[in-house]
């Protein structure tokens, strides 16, 4: 009589790949709302047409490498990498641009260094970069938080045809966002008491409008994926320390030069590269103390390029960068093996 | 007074299902007709038989004696005839047969007469360890290494502490919780003798926090005096406390080293069960013959502990317990965590079986993932490893790397494959990587030891073609010198000869010159 065969242990825990995914998936849900609700239908249809274009590609990808289909399509990684994408995307963007970056994302940046787990770089913001760096133009057309009333059809025709209703414009719509435009007017010597006067428009209550409450759902999201013990507190908490007190030291030092630690916290894309990106487990470091290594080089890096780089936001390179110093963060922060003596 | 306690990194928190098997107090198994005893129980050498088949033995009378150092009798569990000795499936990991002495049991479960030793505290510690090896007592806890080498900490090692382990940390097993529950005495006896031949200085008995009765009845049992060196402590329910390491780590702050041994901090470690047996063997005179089991699981209808003789084969134990034997059922040696699955339910119990685990088996073994790196086995890993980079490398068969990871301080514990969402069977992979380092190492010894043979050799040829050579010199020149000595002869036969030749020419001379001087004249 055979009796089946397996090897210990015999338990486990019914956690699994895709309920991570999905918690992930549900803590994102009040941001998106919040960036629906300040962008319109845009940020909809880009999600949407992220996941259609990232579960195609990795089918085919999957089909192409041999691999089993079901269990990876639905393990949700794919998913997750085609909402974060979706979301950082301007919300009037042709059709193209969410298809091009979900794509890029999902065959170069993942399956073509190995899939689900072996993709050093953070497929989401490959993809995103990939666009900001081709497409500068659609990518950096933001529509003005709340000033618009531009209904789903509106969108949707826009999305496929870049067609607007009759007597709008894109200039009338759009405007640079609050990082953007304030990189942009300190280059021009304004100081930061003269920019807010000059355009209240973008200021809220504690950052710039609109995106502070985006940023604070973001973080709301996040907040309660480390109460569920999805992700580990290391990364946020160490990004968003170094990035207050950076951005606080050179604040103090110069308020009208440089912005306050609140702007930095609450606007652009930080919260959710705190919580939701650099803490891709697959592409961050491994150990808690190598997180906070990791989390602190993002905050750094993110200042500088924000402060001196070229680019308005720095999320995604930030990110990127520190993917590539993670095998060297890992090697040196090996944890003392139980017994082994304490130097 | 509460003691202070310490906390190892990692472990888990794990449903108990230990109730379900506690419900009845510990019954006896049934006598099977053939008990089927493997000659190697234990880790070590396995030992030699001293019976013939045919040959009727009496229960508790010794079928095999120990071969080598690390190696313990085995005995008869009830008297009978011995049927074979051969190969047969024994419960290993590996599945494979190994050589087992047969008993077909006659029905009367006749003893052996008994030697007591009436008063272990005259004996001298080896002796005393001599007759806890001639009871072919091994650990009873897992591993099963002879308890009497861990009860000599050799000539120059202090024991401090004796701590007895009765932390019975995986789920469902039962057994030394009820034998805690059962015979609290025994083991407190065990323990003395145990502090004796180790010369300790103080003692702990060590029980989780689930096991209340467990503990009371413990202290119940310790008499007045003891308890100035006997604690009994109560320690958080977290898996693996009841690991060697991580239960001294608990009790003491302390951590037995990287590749050492807790005698290396001045610490021995044994399990209740292991006492009681010692108990048995020097009150009693009775060797190890039966132990205690627990058989649970989903497809057991009476799951309860048993006393069951080694030997007795797992069905018999199962049928006992209500099995509806069912061929999608697995049945598991050992605990969910560590234990292993065995495929032929006639294998017999072992001294090392302490659970025999049956349940449905998972028919959708979920497909492994991708590791994520999401960092929980490391989080969880009571050795504070990198689970996953050891998996990384020992995937990759790259051995030198998966050392300098620290591999073999893996206790295999299956922490960090039960929390991993990708379902990676991490223990398999290490279990692998383990073997094959120590298959390589063997290799290389193998290797090295025929290069030595080789070179030995080779020079044992050298040595001999110089002997031979300068036993050709030799020759040579003796032969040179006994030659010379004859061409010396020669030359004295030719002087000799000369010499004589003369001689006779002046005799002839002289003879002819008178004669020629007639002639002449
Ligand atoms: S728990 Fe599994 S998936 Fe997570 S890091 Fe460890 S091996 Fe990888
Ligand atoms: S099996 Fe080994 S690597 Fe995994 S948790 Fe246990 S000790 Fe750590």
């Amino acid at each position: 009589m055979n009796l089946s065969l397996h090897s210990s242990p015999h338990m486990k825990t019914d956690n699994r790949v895709n309920r991570i995914m999905l918690a992930v998936i549900f803590a994102l849900i009040p941001g998106i709302l919040a960036c629906i609700h300040f962008f319109g239908w845009g940020v909809l249809i880009n999600i949407s047409l992220a996941i259609i274009t990232a579960m195609a590609a990795e089918a085919l990808m999957l089909r192409l490498r041999k691999r089993p289909i079901k269990p990876f399509l639905l393990d949700g990684s794919a998913l997750v990498t085609a909402i974060l994408l979706g979301v950082a995307i301007p919300s009037l963007a042709p059709w193209w641009i969410p298809v091009l970056g979900a794509a890029f994302a999902l065959i170069i940046a993942k399956h073509l260094y190995g899939g689900l787990g072996y993709n050093p770089f953070n497929p989401a913001m490959v993809g995103y970069a990939m666009l900001l760096i081709a497409f500068p133009r659609e990518m950096t057309l933001w529509l003005t938080p709340e000033l618009h009333d531009l209904t789903f059809l509106d969108n949707l025709r826009y999305t496929f045809l870049e067609q607007l209703p009759a007597n709008w414009t894109l200039d009338g719509l759009t405007a640079a966002t609050p990082l953007d435009a304030v990189k942009t007017q300190l280059a021009q010597n304004l100081t930061l008491t003269e920019i807010h006067q000059g355009s209240t428009e973008l200021f809220g209550m504690i950052s710039a409008h609109g995106w502070e409450w985006i940023n604070l759902l973001f973080m709301l999201g996040g907040l309660v994926l480390i109460y569920m013990r999805v992700i580990s507190w290391h990364i946020p908490l160490a990004m968003l320390t170094t990035l207050f007190l950076v951005s606080g030291l050179f604040h103090l030092n110069d308020p009208d030069a440089f912005t306050s630690p609140l702007f930095h916290l609450f606007s652009g894309a930080t919260m959710l590269g705190a919580f939701f990106i650099a803490t891709d487990p697959v592409t961050a470091a491994a150990t808690n103390r190598g997180r906070i290594i990791f989390g602190i080089g993002i905050g750094l890096l993110l200042y500088i390029i924000r402060t001196w780089g070229g680019y308005p936001d720095a999320v995604a390179f930030a990110v990127l960068l520190m993917n590539m110093a993670v095998p060297t963060i890992d090697y040196y922060t090996r944890p003392r093996v139980f017994g082994e003596s304490r130097d | 007074m509460k003691r202070r306690l310490w906390h190892f990194h990692g472990g888990l928190r794990l449903p108990g299902h230990k109730a379900e098997s506690m419900q009845e107090p510990i019954q006896t198994a049934t006598l099977p007709e053939r008990l089927t005893i493997p000659l190697q129980q234990h880790i070590g050498e396995p030992a030699e038989p001293v019976v013939e088949v045919g040959q009727r033995v009496l229960k508790g009378q010794m079928l095999a004696r120990a071969s080598e150092y690390i190696s313990v009798p085995v005995h008869a569990s009830t008297s009978g005839t011995i049927a074979a000795i051969e190969d047969r499936p024994i419960p290993h990991p590996s599945g494979l047969q190994a050589p087992c002495i047969v008993l077909d049991s006659d029905g009367q479960d006749e003893w052996i007469e008994h030697a007591p030793i009436n008063d272990y505290t005259e004996l001298e510690s080896s002796a005393l360890r001599n007759v806890i090896r001639e009871a072919g007592i091994v650990g009873l806890g897992g591993a099963g290494f002879p308890a009497f080498i861990k009860l000599n900490p050799g000539p120059r090692n202090v024991v401090d502490t004796l701590i007895l382990n009765g932390a019975e940390c995986e789920p469902y097993i039962t057994c030394d919780a009820m034998l805690m529950q059962e015979q609290p005495r025994k083991i407190i006896d065990g323990l003395l003798i145990m502090k004796h031949a180790l010369q300790a200085r103080r003692c702990i008995i060590a029980l989780e926090d689930n096991k209340r009765n467990a503990h009371t009845l413990l202290v119940n049992a310790l008499h007045e005096h003891e308890s100035e060196f006997i604690e009994i402590i109560q320690i958080p329910t977290i898996y693996p406390t009841g690991g060697e390491k991580q239960l001294i780590k608990v009790l003491t702050g302390k951590e037995v080293p990287s590749h050492g041994l807790p005698l290396d901090i001045h610490m021995v470690c044994h399990n209740v069960g292991t006492a009681a047996a010692i108990a048995d063997a020097i009150h009693e005179g009775k060797p190890l013959i039966t132990r205690y089991v627990t058989v649970t699981g989903d497809a057991i209808g009476q799951p309860c502990n048993l006393e069951v003789r080694i030997g007795t084969p797992f069905e018999a134990l199962l049928e006992q317990c209500g099995w509806r034997d069912d061929r999608n059922d697995e049945i598991i040696m050992g605990g969910p965590l560590m234990g292993f699955t065995v495929d032929n339910p006639a294998v017999p119990v072992i001294k090392t079986t302490n659970c025999i685990l049956s349940w449905p088996t998972t028919k959708e073994q979920q497909t492994p993932m991708p590791c994520i790196r999401c960092g929980e086995c490391a989080r969880v890993c009571p050795a504070q490893l990198l689970p996953q980079q050891l998996y990384w490398y020992a995937r990759a068969k790259n051995f030198d790397r998966v050392q300098d990871f620290n591999l073999f301080d893996c206790i295999e514990c299956g922490c960090c494959a039960y929390v991993c969402p990708s379902h990676i069977p991490l223990v398999q992979y290490y279990r692998f990587a383990k073997t094959e380092i120590w298959a390589q190492e063997r290799d290389k010894k193998k290797a090295d030891q025929a290069r030595e043979r080789h070179e030995f050799r080779q020079q044992r040829i050298e040595r001999k073609k110089q002997e031979e050579e300068e036993r050709k010199r030799r020759k040579k020149e003796m032969l040179k010198k006994s030659q010379g000595d004859e061409t010396g002869g020669e030359d004295s036969k030719k002087a000799a000869i000369e010499a004589a030749m003369a001689r006779a020419k002046a005799r002839r001379g002289e003879k002819n010159s008178p004669s020629g001087d007639k002639e002449d004249a």
